[in-house]
């Protein structure tokens, strides 16, 4: 019997039992199916936390005023106005420190033409747009020139750009801040929905020193309502940290027996709260993924074991008019294999149609991801093969009087 | 003087029961049949005929004892040698016609010849020569369980048939089978021995099939009791 031959006799056997042959096929399709859904949500999940994580910027420590206390009342953080520019300006000599960037904001209605919107606005240094990693799409940000010169420029993102302008460019055009007039110079990229869930893109921007003096005006000079402030790199963030805290404590004369008077929070240790949450419920879906896998796997092996069993009879008869122990064993290899390369496939495609549905319905990013295919077809059709094969094999190292005794 | 076609020597067939318990089905059984030759087993049930013939036909090995077919130890042969033997040398018809149910007739009858490696054509080709032979030449497409069981044990023969086998080894073959329908059979099968003189090795329990025969074979608790022609022996 030569190979077309086994070929041949495999698919007639499978077709002269359709029955059969689709039941043993849905299992390996509902398995796969189940893999590829499962782990493109959890792959879709980590990859828009990741996202968020990255938007927010990296290795950021941020500083606030601390708490005041004034005759007994003891206001919450950030209600001194300890913090200053110049605090800013020293803390960005740490080595461990590449840069800083102090802001204030609040916010104002905001009118172009018949258009107007209320948004936050956002008195930063030049220094805050590579420390947020947020470049301009359209124009550029302001300079050291305009923060010297309190210049009225505003930089808008994109939510104000399109509430006020539509479709049309924002540049050169001036909008009004509680009716003061600004320029627009530039328009921001999209940022998204940061990690609480605020829009990112719904603010303007403009020269701290404009924002002081002209419409966040505080009593105490130089005072801002916190800073940003970014280390070297990711191991060097506790460094930061201790270094920033000991010249804040220094500059700000604090005793060693007396409380800060500013409070520092690590957004790395938020960031990767949200990481951990992230993949978390990655592994758990991947586990939901494995159980599914498992649980196919074990469908598919009895339906395999099952059919084929069954079969002995057949196999009997088969040896006794002449088959080889090889020509019974690469029959029914070939059948498992055409089983579980059709239930595969067909379990892919339904798996992308799943994964489609699920982003469609939820709302959920999927991220589909060849390993995750290649795995789950791979696993299933290495069940399906080795169980469609072993019990033949053993069938057919019976002696055909053996075989043919089972009912 | 030429090899018998089957000679066996000191034939013992052994099955364990349970607790180390050794049932003995077959002792020393020393047999030689010719080519040519229509032999009938009858017994009892438990004598031991099924799995005498069940070795006779390679489907079981025996426990010890020498078997040699055309004078080769069939003892001695790998299991492809032996599946060779079966597909070209043995024809087996069954009681319960052991057909593959879900494959047509003249897939089942061309199914020998698939595994001796003719081409699906040709063997297809042959596989209707046979059954027309058969008398099933309209039935070709039908499946099994839509013939009645003569039709069905003429498929089984054909089958045995198409691989022009020296051997023809029946076990029951009229078991399932009304009277007349027996006798259709049993006149077919014993015009494959007179006419193309099939050596025919043929299990009953019932005299008047074994009239058919030429010499009969009978035993008892696995030992041969009696062998001669029929003739003498239905004197």
């Amino acid at each position: 019997m030569n190979t077309p031959q086994v070929l041949q006799e495999a698919f007639r056997a499978l077709s002269v039992n359709r029955l059969r042959t689709s039941l043993t096929m849905l299992g390996v399709v509902i398995g796969v199916c189940a893999v590829v859904v499962m782990l493109a949500v959890g792959r879709g999940t980590q990859a828009r936390v990741n996202q968020s994580i990255s938007s927010m910027g990296s290795n950021l420590l941020v500083v606030f005023p601390g708490a005041q206390t004034s005759g007994g009342v003891r206001f919450g953080a950030g209600g001194a106005q300890t913090l200053t520019v110049a605090d800013a300006t020293a803390l960005a000599e740490i080595p461990s420190v590449l840069r800083t960037a102090p802001l204030v904001s609040r916010s104002f209605q905001l009118a172009y033409g018949n258009a107007n919107w209320s948004s936050m606005v956002t008195g930063v240094t030049p220094s805050y747009f590579p420390l947020r990693a947020w470049d301009a799409v359209d124009g550029d940000t302001f300079s050291d020139a305009d923060l010297r010169s309190n210049a009225r420029v505003a930089v808008l993102g994109q939510t104000v750009a399109s509430q006020l302008f539509g479709d049309e460019s924002p540049i050169g055009m001036t909008i009004r801040i509680r009716n003061l007039p600004f320029t627009v110079i530039g328009v921001l990229s999209r940022k998204g929905q940061s990690l609480d869930g605020r829009d990112q893109d719904d603010g303007v921007f403009i020269p701290l020193t404009t924002a002081r003096q002209q419409l966040i005006r505080s009593t105490f000079p130089g005072s801002v309502a916190m800073m940003l402030v970014q280390a070297r790199s990711a191991e060097l963030m506790n460094e930061a940290q201790t270094e920033v805290t000991e010249l804040l404590r220094l500059r700000h004369r604090i005793g060693p027996n007396q409380e800060d008077d500013f409070s520092i929070r690590n957004l790395t240790a938020l960031a990767e709260t949200a990481a951990i949450a992230a993949r978390a419920m990655s592994i758990l879906l991947g586990a939901i993924a494995g159980v599914s896998l498992i649980v196919g796997g074990i469908g598919i092996m009895n339906i395999m074991l099952v059919s084929v069993t069954e079969r002995t009879r057949e196999i009997g008869i088969r040896m006794a008019v002449g088959a080889r122990q090889r020509d019974i064993l690469r029959q029914f290899l070939t059948e498992a294999i055409a089983i579980c390369l059709l239930g595969g496939l067909v379990g892919v495609a339904l798996g992308l149609a799943g994964a489609w549905a699920v982003a469609l319905v939820t709302g959920l990013q999927v991220e589909i991801s060849l390993v995750s295919v290649l795995l789950a077809v791979g696993f299933a059709a290495g069940i399906g093969i080795f169980f469609g094969w072993y019990p033949a094999a053993k069938a057919s190292r019976l002696r055909p009087v053996e075989a043919l005794r089972i009912e | 003087m030429a090899d018998p076609l089957i000679r066996l020597e000191h034939i013992d067939k052994q099955y364990e029961g349970g607790q180390g318990l050794i049932v003995p089905v077959l002792k020393n059984i020393n047999l030689t049949i010719q080519a040519g030759e229509f032999v009938c087993l009858m017994g009892h049930s438990g004598s031991g005929k099924s799995t005498l013939m069940n070795i006779l036909g390679c489907l079981d090995a025996p426990t010890r004892g020498d078997y040699f077919f055309e004078g080769r130890l069939v003892s001695g042969m790998t299991s492809d040698e032996l599946a060779a033997l079966r597909n070209r040398k043995l024809g087996f018809v069954f009681q319960g016609f052991n057909l593959l149910k879900r494959m047509t007739t003249i897939d089942n009858v061309a199914l020998p010849l698939i595994y001796a490696g003719t081409p699906r054509k040709e063997a297809l080709g042959r596989a209707q020569e046979k059954l027309v032979e058969t008398g099933l030449g309209s039935f070709a497409d039908r499946l099994p369980n839509q013939l009645s069981g003569g039709q069905q044990q003429r498929v089984a023969i054909a089958r045995a048939l198409i691989v022009h086998p020296m051997v023809l080894l029946a076990d029951e073959p009229t078991g399932n089978l009304d009277t007349a329908t027996s006798q259709e059979i049993m006149s077919l099968i014993r015009g494959l021995n007179h006419e193309a003189n099939i050596t025919v090795i043929l299990v009953t329990h019932e005299q008047d099939i074994a009239a058919y025969g030429k010499r009969l074979i009978r035993l008892k608790d696995g030992e041969v009791v009696h062998d001669a022609p029929i003739e003498t022996s239905f004197a």
